[in-house]
C-alpha cells in the first residue's frame, strides 16, 4: 500500500495512532488511517489493542465515593446557602 | 449567569468522577476528599460567573487542578524524571506479543486486559510523574480532548499532546511491570 494522498502506510499510521484514537485529526488524514487500517492487517491489530487498552484503563479506574462524604458536602454547600 | 440553586443538581453527579481524578492526584484518601470539597466550595461560590451551557465538568476540573496545584501537590519538590524516550511507540502491545499468557489458550493481550485489576491500574497511574499523571487522567480516565486539557491545564496544545503521548509510554511500562510482577504474563514458551 502506497503513501501519500489516499492512504497512510505503517510508520505514518503509528506515528499519527494516538491522535487517531483521540479523534485529533482532521477528516483527510483520519480518513487515510482507516483507508491504511482496512488493509494492513498487523496495525490493525495493534490498533486494536491500543483502544482496549484505554476501555480497560478508563473502567477499572474507578472509585466508590464514601457517602459521609457526600454528606459533608451537601452540607457545607447548605451552610454556604444560608450565609 | 449561572444561578446557585442549580449547583448542586448540575454539579453533584460530576463528583464521582472529581473523586476519583483527586484520589489519582493525591495519592491519599484523607486528602482526596478535603480536595473535592474544597473544589466543590469554590466552584458554588464562583458559579455566578460560569457561562450557562458551556463546559461545566471542565470548569470544575480546573477549579479541582488549580486548587490541588496550590494547595495540595508536595511543595519544592525536585521536578521528577523520567525517562520514557527509550520506550517506543507500541511498546506494551509488541513486549506482550514476545510473552505468554500464565493462562492456558490465550494470548498474553488478552491475558493483562482481562486481569489486570482495578488497583494495578489506579497504583499505575498514581506511579507517573504529575504532568503526565495528570495529562493521562484528563485523557484517558476522563476523556476529554486536548483543547479542553490545554484549557484545565493552562498550558499550550503541544505542550498537552506531548504530556499525553510520553504518560501513555511511562503508563504502559507500569502496566507491564504489575503483570510481569503478578506472573499474569511470562517469558517462558508454552509448549
Amino acid at each position: 500500500m502506497g503513501s501519500g494522498e489516499n492512504a497512510a502506510d505503517c510508520n505514518e499510521t503509528v506515528e499519527r495512532l494516538y491522535q487517531y484514537l483521540d479523534g485529533e485529526l482532521t477528516d483527510q488524514r483520519r480518513e487515510q488511517i482507516q483507508r491504511h487500517l482496512d488493509a494492513c492487517s498487523p496495525c490493525f491489530q495493534a490498533v486494536g489493542f491500543e483502544r482496549e487498552l484505554r476501555i480497560v484503563i478508563a473502567s477499572r479506574c474507578t472509585d466508590r465515593v464514601p457517602a459521609e462524604l457526600i454528606e459533608r458536602i451537601r452540607s457545607a454547600l447548605l451552610d454556604e446557602e444560608k450565609t | 449567569m449561572a444561578d446557585r440553586s442549580q449547583f448542586t443538581e448540575q454539579a453533584m453527579q460530576y463528583m464521582p468522577a472529581l473523586y476519583t481524578a483527586a484520589l489519582r492526584m493525591t495519592r491519599n484518601p484523607a486528602d482526596a476528599e478535603d480536595l473535592v470539597q474544597e473544589t466543590f466550595l469554590k466552584a458554588y461560590r464562583a458559579f455566578g460567573s460560569f457561562e450557562e451551557g458551556t463546559n461545566l465538568k471542565a470548569w470544575l476540573y480546573r477549579i479541582l487542578t488549580n486548587t490541588f496545584i496550590n494547595s495540595y501537590r508536595a511543595s519544592k519538590r525536585r521536578p521528577e524524571k523520567a525517562d520514557v524516550e527509550d520506550i517506543e511507540d507500541l511498546y506494551l502491545y509488541k513486549r506482550l506479543g514476545e510473552l505468554s499468557a500464565a493462562g492456558a489458550g490465550r494470548s498474553a493481550e488478552d491475558e493483562l486486559l482481562e486481569r489486570i485489576t482495578d488497583d494495578e491500574v489506579k497504583r499505575a497511574i498514581e506511579s507517573l510523574p504529575e504532568a503526565f499523571r495528570m495529562a493521562v487522567l484528563l485523557a484517558d480516565v476522563e476523556g476529554f480532548s486536548y483543547k479542553e486539557i490545554a484549557d484545565i491545564t493552562d498550558v499550550p496544545i503541544g505542550t498537552v499532546m506531548s504530556r499525553i503521548h510520553r504518560g501513555r509510554r511511562a503508563l504502559q511500562k507500569a502496566l507491564l511491570e504489575y503483570a510481569e510482577a503478578r506472573g499474569l504474563v511470562t517469558a517462558e514458551t508454552r509448549a
